[in-house]
């Protein structure tokens, strides 16, 4: 084994320079070489008693898939990493690492924690890289699942009811598989190919994926059971529906929800001239929120050919929900940060269009129900922003589609499915996981609670059938 | 991959197809829509659901050529393939209940209401049809309304064909004659929606208007397809596409709706320019009778 590296902080990812990334689609980060990657997996302790593991959702086994790079077993690393997680290359990329695995790291205490994410990252895309697909379709028992919906929630639990030999088919009702993975996330920060290889993957190894399948619509979870055959159905439908402000003028003409913006660039490619979907070219623009959505849909906005891309955040940047390393990118990449600053208007030109945005600064009283403090509005702090295109970047709930087409399924009072800690819902046979359940949340937990869904069917089926 | 079983040119810019998809045929009813898309890189359109073959698992579609889409689609024959058909998207039309209604349809809006006409007669609805065209050359489904209703009333903007005038010419006239409804659908352009529903709403004739506003994903992710309804905002592709057209604000769907028309010039000026502006002079009764 290599000798240990106590430098204090992390290697470095090698990355687009960020004038030249912020005018193309292409990947931001390159991720790490192998020597990169040995370098730096010599900077885990390997602690005995683990303490990066209690900050990752699913448990990832940390210090022994470093320790496996370090041994050069890519193959078993990623296996171990598998055991828990079924989307690393994903996870590697998308995690809000420094809330979760690396915030518990010991490094940290004195310097930079471990890049787990960039080592898992490399683990994921060194094995998809240099191993040969092998389409080897799993055993089946003969018992069926439904799985609504292909995200990160459904593509886990596909992927472990496959594995224990159940007949798995996911019913999508778009036309491809991966949820917010291929809509939401762009392609500069999670490239399309890699989410194809993950779906390619389950449906080489026996999972049907129907896609143009609205669940509620073009089927119902009552045919899956009574006209399909279906034992039971697994439903991580997400949490889709778009929230606006309620502000004067938020129809005109250039205001999109961020749903709309990057699905009409991520999934139908707008971007790319091939493809026949519009989009704004704005040179203007203002994003409302302070996410990943937030980030993602202002860095668009930049490659789209944005020139002044401000976000407009009514906290600080304390309080920003999106992942530190996209709020840095989007820093680098010239975006312009309007904190602490509330939408009040929109304002609108001759014929409907957007032509401004009027905004109010705002300062942190009495922290809320959240604990963070309550951003309050200053007397007279009015002032417009010029910009042509708002994209309204808020927050999203679980769309009522799938609840309101089926009988007897509990939701919360913002549309939330009411399950049990195995997932379990109001309904004998039906499950659920992810955003449809939790709310807008995070990749990992998603798959997380598919995985545990996931085994919580497995015993539902085994003691119906015994 | 979905089939095109059948085609039929209805007139030089609207096309009848059948679609292969038993999916969308087992749970169709009127007043859904689906959305299309030809070819990998082409968009999703909605078109309204025209006609149901449950037993044969097929889907009608009734389209009008206006920009690359549709001309893509108009192109395709029977036999060959489309690249993605969803649905059926939307809530059906709630047509129950009704003694007497005036199905009104304009332009290629006429296809899109002749499945309520259809329904509404099989319902036991006596039904009256008022369906306007440009011209003779572009009439079409007359013999289907004709089976369909009591009466029907050709309009045609030059007087080539049935009467001469607008839709709400033939409308004014039948409420002045003391004609008594209890539904109106009206389905059309969106300035002959908007005329319709101002001379129905002082007889407190309940009127339905079909909106069209433009969508992405057709099932309540984008907020594209915002209308708004009394003052609340509602995704047309999942609250609609029928709404109570004395609650529509047809002024912000008109304005809406108008969204990409640089970005689509750009890409298919001459074909689209030429239709959406004759459609635009000819279909808008307000502008151009008054
Ligand atoms: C722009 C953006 C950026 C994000 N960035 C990050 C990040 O950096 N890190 C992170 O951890 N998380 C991020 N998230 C959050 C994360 O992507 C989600 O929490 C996660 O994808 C939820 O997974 P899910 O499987 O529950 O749902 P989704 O990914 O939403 O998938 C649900 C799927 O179900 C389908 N569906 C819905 N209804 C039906 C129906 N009736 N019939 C059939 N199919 C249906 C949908 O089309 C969709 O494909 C981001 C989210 C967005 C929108
Ligand atoms: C629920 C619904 C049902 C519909 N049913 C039918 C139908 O049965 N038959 C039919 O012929 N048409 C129907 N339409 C209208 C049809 O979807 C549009 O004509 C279609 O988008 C044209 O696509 P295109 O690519 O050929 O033209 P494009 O080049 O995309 O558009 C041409 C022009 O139309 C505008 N436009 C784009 N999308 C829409 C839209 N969705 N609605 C209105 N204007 C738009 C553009 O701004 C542009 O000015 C329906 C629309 C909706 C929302
Ligand atoms: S899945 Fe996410 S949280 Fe867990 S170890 Fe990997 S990067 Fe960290
Ligand atoms: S806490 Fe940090 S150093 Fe310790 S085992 Fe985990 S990753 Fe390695
Ligand atoms: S089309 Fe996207 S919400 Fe209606």
């Amino acid at each position: 084994m290599s000798t240990r590296n106590m430098s204090p902080v992390k290697v470095d990812m090698p990355s687009q320079e960020p004038l030249i990334r912020a005018k193309n689609f292409k990947e931001v980060t390159h991720g790490y070489t192998e020597e990169m990657a040995l370098e730096e997996a010599a900077r885990c302790l390997q602690c005995k008693h683990k303490p990066c593991i209690q900050g990752c959702p699913v448990n990832v086994q940390i210090p022994d898939f470093i320790r496996l790079i370090l041994e050069r077993d890519y193959q078993a690393a990623n296996e171990k990493i598998l055991e828990t997680n079924v989307l690393p290359a994903v996870c590697g990329r998308v995690c809000p690492q420094e809330n979760q695995c690396e915030k518990y790291c010991v490094r940290g205490i004195k310097g930079e924690s471990v890049a787990i994410g960039r080592l898992e990252r490399f683990v994921a895309d060194y094995v998809r890289d240099n191993t040969e697909l092998k389409p080897e379709k799993y055993k089946m028992n003969g018992n069926k699942v439904a799985v609504v919906g292909s995200g990160p929630a459904g593509l886990s639990c596909a992927g472990d009811l496959a594995r224990m030999g159940y007949e798995v088919t996911m019913y999508e009702s778009l036309p491809e598989g991966g949820g917010v993975l291929v809509y939401g996330i762009p392609e500069f920060r999670l490239p399309n190919h890699i989410v194809r290889h993950e779906v390619r993957q389950l449906r080489a190894k026996g999972v049907v994926l129907e896609r143009n399948m609205v669940v509620g619509r073009s089927i119902t979870i009552d045919e899956l059971f009574d006209k399909h055959g279906f034992e039971a159905v697994f439903v991580g439908s997400g949490a889709g529906l778009p929230v606006f402000l309620g502000i004067p003028g938020e129809n005109a003409v250039g205001v999109y929800s961020a749903n709309e913006y990057l699905t009409r660039s991520n999934l139908m490619r707008a971007y790319d001239s091939r493809y026949d979907t519009p989009i704004r070219h704005s040179k203007n623009v203002a994003v409302v929120g302070g996410g990943n959505v937030a980030m993602d849909s202002a860095r668009t906005a930049l490659r789209l050919g944005g020139e002044n891309v401000h976000i407009v955040y009514r906290r600080s940047f304390d309080e920003m929900p999106a992942r530190s390393e996209e709020v840095h990118h989007a820093q680098e990449e010239g975006v312009i940060f309007e904190n602490l600053t509330n939408p009040i208007a929109v304002k609108m030109g001759q014929q409907g269009e957007v032509i401004g945005l009027t905004c109010i600064r705002m300062e942190l009283g009495e922290p809320d129900d959240s604990g963070r403090r309550r951003p309050v509005p200053v007397p007279g702090s009015e002032f417009d922003i010029d910009v042509d295109t708002v994209v309204i970047a808020v927050g999203t709930n679980p769309n009522p589609l799938i609840k309101s087409t089926t009988k007897g399924l509990e939701v919360t009072d913002w549309g939330g499915i009411v399950t049990d800690e195995s997932g379990a819902t109001s309904r004998p046979g039906i499950f659920a996981g992810g955003d449809a359940v939790t709310g807008a949340a995070t990749v990992i937990s998603a798959a997380g609670a598919g995985k545990v869904a996931a085994a919580a069917i497995d015993k539902y089926i085994q003691e119906k059938n015994a | 991959m979905y089939r095109i079983v059948r085609k039929e040119k209805l007139n030089a810019n609207v096309t009848r197809m059948s679609i292969d998809a038993p999916h969308v045929a087992v749970h169709a009813n009127v007043g859904q829509f689906i959305m299309f898309r030809v070819y990998e890189f082409g968009e999703r359109v909605p078109l309204t659901i025209a006609g149901v073959d449950r037993e044969a698992g097929t889907v009608d579609i009734i389209f009008q050529t206006i920009g690359k889409s549709t001309r893509l689609l108009a192109e395709k024959e029977a036999g060959d393939t489309i690249y993605g058909f969803v649905g059926p998207l939307g809530q059906p039309s709630e047509l129950e209940g009704y003694d007497r209604a005036l199905v009104i349809g304009g332009g290629v809006g006429t296809a899109i209401a002749f499945p309520s006409a259809v329904k509404l007669n099989r319902l036991g609805t006596k039904v009256d049809v008022i369906a306007g065209f440009k011209n003779k050359d572009i009439v079409f489904l007359e013999d289907e309304f004709r089976a369909a209703s009591e009466n029907l009333y050709v309009m045609t903007d030059d007087g080539s064909y049935g009467e001469e005038g607008f839709v709400t010419n033939k409308l004014k006239q039948l409420l002045d004659a003391g004609e008594k409804y209890d539904l109106v659908v009206a389905i059309g352009p969106i300035p002959m929606m908007k005329a319709v529903v101002a001379m129905t709403k002082e007889k407190e004739m309940k009127t339905l208007v079909s909106l069209n506003p433009i969508m992405v994903d057709g099932t309540g992710m984008c907020g594209g397809c915002r209308v708004q309804i009394g003052g609340q905002t509602k995704f047309a592709c999942v609250d609609g596409p029928e709404f109570d057209g004395f609650m529509v604000d047809f002024d912000d769907l008109a304005r809406r709706n108008r969204s990409y028309l640089s970005e689509e010039e750009d890409r298919d000026h001459a074909c689209r320019l030429q239709i959406a502006a004759e459609q635009f002079d000819h279909d808008d009764p307000v502008q151009n009778k008054e």
